[in-house]
């Protein structure tokens, strides 16, 4: 009959006597009533990692609030927006580059529009103050701009009533004008009923019907002004009221807000031949995109965010530290029921599991607390007036990490004391006062 | 001695403590049958407990070869012996060794925990109680220890002991914390178990406890001093001396009160 037996037990044992279902329900069981009876123990050993997670996650529930909000507004900002502006470069001789060589020329941007694929349009922008007269007014130093029609969509303002430059207005030069309703109200042309349409406005002494109105909206981010009164004339028009020197920039649009970074290489490239610059030469012009923004926000919030993860870095290991003295102090505690467990069939690894197990708890649920505790942070912060954190958050990623860390805070820190548990000797574990 | 289930062949045990050398057990030839109730006496410091951790596949011989149920479990790894000491031996301790958290229900379970075979989450509950109700407390299943008298913590111990069926059930001094009363009633709950068909061994200091076995192997100095039968061991044993011995100084004592008052 022992013979028998013999055989089948070696089967069991060779299947690893893997540790049961019953094993972890009743392992974590004990943990759960090991933390329930040491509650005040337990919760200050957890508070390291508690407040951890609780920090970390009201960062980044703010941070994602805070992009969300930024990204949106670049958004109707229109992210395929491209500026080139003439730059001197600082850190060469002046005379190598003097102004004549850097201010930006119309054929430049009639290049970059044939030249880049990913550019869809494109408007030169002068600005040149002029005096304004009306049947009924006159003003001095008023803003007007020659631009291109692309402008509209390269600036993203529509043309809200009447119609916008034609190409035939832009090649015979045609003394036509748009204006924003800033500009009717102040020249008063308002007076037949037709928003200004269809009137006649003298700019420096010439004679220009305008034919439409451009919507007030503007990019606030470059600076512009919107609430000033606007003229706009065909740049073909513009370019001869002036004479000599002008400041004169582009705005261009790209295909779309994907392709805007390429749009800017192609138009880097363009400008770079059209001048004739050598490999070594710095640019002598500047390429704005808001990409660029969208990216140094971007590169603040991760910034902001390893921060934020070395924080919680920090209180980990704090935290961890906590762990480990307590899961030590357990172990010491429990010496003899340590010895009664292996006597009874513990093996070693059974041991270890279980304390494992105990100090994974532990921390797991420090970190459920610190994520509720950090939810709770996020919700109120999207209740803080002006703070533009209407969106703030806590994404699922951040859940799983902080849950990931805090159990991985458990088992590292909890080895020590459950590998210290697991080589007790159960005689003298069982002897232990 | 196809009948033995333990055989014992010249077992040592040395300790070493610095430079010293503690033999605690010097060459132990001992064979142990099925449903033997055996006490293993002897003065303090003479070896039993360290027989006892080797019976009970606690500890491994410095030399010597211990067959249980066929087996040599003194050539075996520690994770085989948990193994044997989880399915096969049942032990008992002097001070109980309850979990204090846990009903008398989880604790009879115990073992369980660290057991592949134990079978579903029911057959492990029924498992558990009908060792409680083995031990007389199937009223006491949800109490916890510090609920429990000494007597019943004890039985809760056995409960825990037997549960497995195991081939030895194993008591080092489980009477030394008990009064007499109560270890009437434990030894009297050993004997029922022992009759149902249970090898076991009990480590002891009492006479009285040892009365209650077949067999008394007296310890002296890590050796076996005598090995008998428990009448037989009455007749040559100092117990007859040393009850007479007590009467005496009991009387002396007497007298000495007598003269001061
Ligand atoms: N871990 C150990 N290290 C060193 N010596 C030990 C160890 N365990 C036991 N001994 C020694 O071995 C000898 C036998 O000890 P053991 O515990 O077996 O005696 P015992 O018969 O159970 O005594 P008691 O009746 O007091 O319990 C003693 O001299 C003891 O000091
Ligand atoms: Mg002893």
């Amino acid at each position: 009959m022992t013979n028998a037996k013999a055989p089948s037990r070696k089967g069991a044992k060779g299947e690893g006597r893997g540790l049961t279902i019953f094993f972890f329900l009743k392992a974590i069981g004990m943990a759960l009533s090991q933390i329930w009876a040491n509650k005040t123990r337990s919760f200050l050993t957890a508070l390291g990692i508690i407040v951890g997670v609780a920090s970390v996650t009201a960062v980044i529930a703010a941070l994602t609030g805070l992009k969300a909000k930024v990204l949106s507004e670049f958004e109707s900002v229109g992210a395929a927006r491209l500026y080139v502006f003439p730059n001197r470069p600082d850190n060469v001789p002046r005379a190598k580059f003097p102004w004549e060589k850097c201010r930006l020329k119309v054929s430049e941007a009639q290049a970059i529009m044939d030249q880049c694929p990913s550019i869809k349009g494109i408007s030169p922008i002068v600005d040149l103050p002029m005096s304004v007269e009306s049947d009924t007014e006159l003003i001095d130093g008023m803003t007007v701009n020659g631009i291109w029609p692309a402008w509209h969509d390269a600036v993203g303002r529509k043309v809200m009533r009447g119609r916008p430059f034609s190409q035939i207005d832009i090649d015979t030069a045609r003394q036509v004008a748009l204006v924003n309703e800033a500009a009717v109200t102040e020249l008063k042309i308002d007076a037949d009923g037709n928003g200004g349409l269809g009137e006649h406005i003298l700019l420096g002494g010439r004679r220009f019907l305008v034919i439409g109105v451009v919507e007030t909206t503007q990019a606030r981010m470059l600076g512009m002004n919107s609430s000033e009164a606007e003229i706009f004339i065909p740049f073909s028009v513009a370019e001869k009221l002036l004479d000599g020197w002008y400041f004169m920039q582009f705005a261009a649009i790209a295909t779309s807000p994907e392709t805007a970074e390429e749009a800017k290489a192609e138009v880097e490239y363009v400008m770079r031949r059209q001048r004739g610059l050598q490999p070594d030469d710095p640019d002598t012009f500047r390429v704005a995109a808001l990409d660029q923004y969208i990216n140094q926000f971007k590169s603040l919030a991760s910034g902001v965010t390893a921060i934020a993860g070395g924080i919680v870095g920090i209180s980990l290991l704090v935290g961890g530290i906590g762990i480990m003295n307590i899961m030590l102090v357990s172990v010491s505690e429990r010496t003899r029921e340590i010895g009664l467990r292996k006597a009874v069939g513990a093996t070693s690894a059974a041991i270890l599991l279980q304390f494992l197990l105990e100090a994974v708890t532990l921390t797991v649920l420090g970190g459920i607390a610190g994520l509720v505790i950090g939810k709770l942070m996020a919700v109120s912060l999207t209740f803080i007036p002006g703070a533009n954190l209407e969106q703030a958050d806590v994404p699922a990623w951040a859940v799983i990490l902080s849950i990931v860390f805090s159990a991985g805070v458990g088992v590292a820190f909890g080895m020590f004391p459950a590998y210290k548990a697991s080589r007790l000797d159960p005689i003298e574990a069982l002897r232990h006062e | 001695m196809s009948d033995s289930i333990i055989q014992l062949r010249g077992i040592a045990k040395v300790y070493r403590v610095g430079v010293e050398t503690i033999h605690a057990l010097r060459g132990v030839d001992l064979d142990i049958g099925r449903n033997e109730m055996v006490a293993i006496m002897g003065s303090s410091g003479s070896g039993k407990s360290t027989l006892m951790n080797m019976l009970g596949c606690l500890d491994r011989p410095t030399s010597g070869e211990y067959m249980l149920g066929g087996r040599l479990v003194s050539a075996m790894k520690t994770d085989e012996l948990a193994l044997i000491r989880n399915e096969e031996i049942g032990f008992v301790f002097q001070s109980f060794e309850l979990l204090a958290r846990q009903s008398a229900l989880e604790n009879v379970e115990l073992p369980l925990m660290y057991s592949s075979t134990a079978g579903g989450f029911r057959a492990r509950r029924e498992r558990a109680l009908s060792a409680l109700q083995r031990v007389g407390l199937g009223n006491r299943v949800d109490h916890r220890p510090n609920q429990l008298s000494g007597g019943q913590k004890q039985r809760v111990a056995i409960a825990r002991a037997i549960l497995n069926n195991p081939k030895i059930l194993m008591a080092d001094e489980p009477t030394g914390n008990l009064d007499s009363a109560t270890t009437a009633e434990i030894l009297a709950l050993f004997t029922r178990i022992y009759r149902e068909g249970q090898t076991i061994i009990i480590v002891t200091h009492e006479n009285d406890v040892a009365a209650h076995c077949q067999r008394v192997v007296r310890l002296r100095d890590g050796r076996i001093l005598s090995d008998l039968s428990a009448e037989e061991d009455f007749e040559v044993s100092p117990y007859v001396e040393e009850a007479r011995a007590t009467q005496r100084r009991r009387a002396a004592a007497e007298e000495a009160t007598e003269a001061t008052t």
